[in-house]
C-alpha cells in the first residue's frame, strides 16, 4: 500500500500543491492536515478588504468540504494540529492520532512578530495574519476612530491606507526614517509618503512606540489606549494593529531535527534536511531566500507537485523569476522589485511630476532591481523582464 | 461573454465589464487581455494566475 502525501497546512502554499498536485495525478492518496477550518480564503485581501467592502465572511472562498472534492483528497483533517514529525518512522502525531506519510509537505505559513511591549494595554494589540484574526480586527474596528499601526513596511502601509478608506483616523509608527524600509530609496519613499499623507495618513518615523497603557474614555465605557513612544512623547488610540513582520514557522521542523535557519532550510527541490519531507511558502528558506508572497509560493507549488507526482521522472527544482511585488495602496501605487541582498550597485532615480522610477545599477550599469511609485508602476512589466533571476 | 475567476483571490474577470480602470474596455475577451495585465485584486499577473471558466 502506499502511503498518502501528506500536507501540513491549507494555506496558499499548502492549496495550491494540492491544486497543481491534482492536476497532474489525480488518484494518488492526498491528505491534508490543517489546524483551521480547512477552508480557503486569499490572504493578500486581508489588506484591503476594507476598501472593496468586503466582510471577513465575505473573504472566505472555498469551504473544506468543497475544497476537499475539488482537490480529491482522501482526508482532510480540520482543526487538527500536527504535534511532532517522525522523519524515521515517516509518521507525524497530530491530535487525532498517528498518520504515517509517504511523502511530507510542510507549508505550515509563519506567525507575526510581536515587539516586546510595556504596559496592561500591550496585550490587546492585534496581528492580523490569517482570516480569524481578521474576522476579530473587524469586529473590534466597529465605532473606534482612531486606529494606531506599528511598523511601515508592505503591510503596515496596505492597512493604514484601507483604513484611511474606510474614514478611520490612522497613525503609523516606524523606527526607520521612510515608509517601506529598504523596499524604496529616499525619493521614492518622499514620495509614496507625501501620497499616502495626502490621503490622510499620519507617519511617525525615527521612533518606536514602548509601551501601552489602558486610558480609560468614560462615554460607554469605550476603552483608549495611550502610547508611549521611544521619546516619551504619547500618542491616543483606540485600536493598535501590529504589522511588524512575520517569523516563519519553525518549531515543528527544529523539534523533529530538521535544518532551519530563518525559515526551514530547503534546496531549490524543496528537500528538507530529511528524507521526504518537503517544505514550501512562507514557513520556508529555499536557498537562503525567505519570500511571503503569492508569486514565489505559486512557483514553488508547481515545481514541487512535479516532484511528487512523479511527472517529470524525479525532482523538480524551483525557479525564481525576479518577481516584482504589487504594493496594495491605492493613495500611491507602487510595485517593488528588491535587488538581491548584498548586492553592490547604486539606486539612480528618476523623479517625475507623477511618480519615481528608480533602478538599481550594479557593476558596468547592470539592473539587478528596481522600485516604481505613481505613475512608473506602468513599467512593472518591462522592467522585470529585465532583471537577473533570484534563484 | 464569459467570466474568469483568480483561483488565488477570487475575484471575477467578467468579459462584458472589462476592467476599464486598468486599460480594457468592457467587452474585452480573456484571450485580448495583454499578458502584462495583473490580478487587480491579488496583483499577480494573468500568466502566473489561473483563471478558470465559470
Amino acid at each position: 500500500m502506499n502511503a498518502p502525501i501528506v500536507i501540513l497546512g491549507s494555506g496558499l502554499a499548502g492549496v495550491s500543491v494540492a491544486r497543481e498536485l491534482r492536476k497532474l495525478d489525480k488518484q494518488v492518496p492526498l491528505v491534508i492536515v490543517t489546524a483551521d477550518d480547512g477552508g480557503f480564503y486569499s490572504k493578500p485581501s486581508l489588506s484591503n478588504a476594507l476598501a472593496v467592502g468586503k466582510s471577513a465572511a465575505q473573504l472566505a472562498l472555498t469551504p473544506m468540504a468543497q475544497l476537499a472534492t475539488q482537490l480529491n483528497a482522501s482526508v482532510i483533517h480540520a482543526h487538527t494540529r500536527a504535534e511532532r514529525i517522525l522523519p524515521e518512522g515517516h509518521a507525524l502525531e497530530t491530535g487525532s492520532g498517528r498518520i504515517t506519510y509517504g511523502k511530507l509537505v510542510l507549508a505550515l505559513g509563519a506567525q507575526p512578530i510581536r515587539l516586546p511591549l510595556q504596559g496592561e494595554g500591550a496585550a490587546a494589540v492585534l496581528s492580523v495574519n490569517h482570516l480569524n484574526d481578521y474576522a476579530v480586527f473587524r469586529e473590534q474596528l466597529e465605532g473606534k476612530r482612531r486606529v494606531a499601526i506599528l511598523g511601515a513596511g508592505l503591510i503596515g502601509c496596505e492597512f493604514a491606507n484601507d483604513l484611511r478608506v474606510a474614514g478611520v483616523d490612522v497613525a503609523v509608527y516606524d523606527l526607520a526614517s521612510q515608509p517601506l524600509g529598504r523596499l524604496l530609496p529616499a525619493r521614492a519613499a518622499a514620495f509614496f509618503r507625501a501620497r499616502l499623507e495626502a490621503a490622510g495618513v499620519r507617519f511617525h518615523f525615527d521612533t518606536s512606540i514602548e509601551a501601552i497603557a489602558l486610558s480609560s474614555q468614560g462615554d460607554g465605557g469605550s476603552s483608549s489606549y495611550r502610547l508611549v513612544d521611544k521619546h516619551g512623547n504619547t500618542h491616543t488610540a483606540d485600536l493598535v494593529l501590529s504589522a511588524v513582520g512575520l517569523k516563519p514557522a519553525t518549531a515543528l521542523a527544529q523539534a523533529a531535527g530538521l535544518n532551519t535557519a530563518r525559515g526551514i532550510v530547503v534546496d531549490k527541490l524543496l528537500r528538507t534536511s530529511a528524507p521526504d519531507i518537503y517544505a514550501l511558502g512562507d514557513c520556508a528558506e529555499v536557498e537562503g531566500l525567505v519570500l511571503p508572497f503569492v508569486m514565489p509560493i505559486m512557483q514553488a507549488a508547481r515545481a514541487l507537485a512535479k516532484t511528487l507526482s512523479g511527472a517529470a521522472g524525479g525532482e523538480v527544482a524551483v525557479d525564481y523569476p525576479a518577481m516584482p511585488v504589487v504594493v496594495k495602496t491605492p493613495a500611491c501605487q507602487a510595485v517593488v522589485c528588491p535587488p538581491p541582498a548584498g548586492a553592490a550597485g547604486t539606486w539612480r532615480e528618476e523623479v517625475g511630476p507623477a511618480g519615481v522610477r528608480a533602478l538599481f545599477v550594479g557593476a558596468g550599469g547592470k539592473p539587478l532591481g528596481f522600485s516604481l511609485v505613481g505613475e512608473a508602476v506602468k513599467e512593472k512589466q518591462a522592467l522585470a523582464a529585465q532583471m537577473p533571476a533570484w534563484l | 461573454m464569459k467570466q474568469y475567476q483568480c483561483i488565488v483571490c477570487g475575484y471575477f474577470y467578467d468579459e462584458a465589464l472589462g476592467d476599464p480602470e486598468h486599460g480594457l474596455a468592457p467587452g474585452t475577451r480573456w484571450e485580448d487581455v495583454p499578458a502584462d495585465w495583473n490580478c487587480p485584486e491579488c496583483g499577480v499577473s494573468k500568466a502566473d494566475f489561473e483563471m478558470v471558466a465559470v
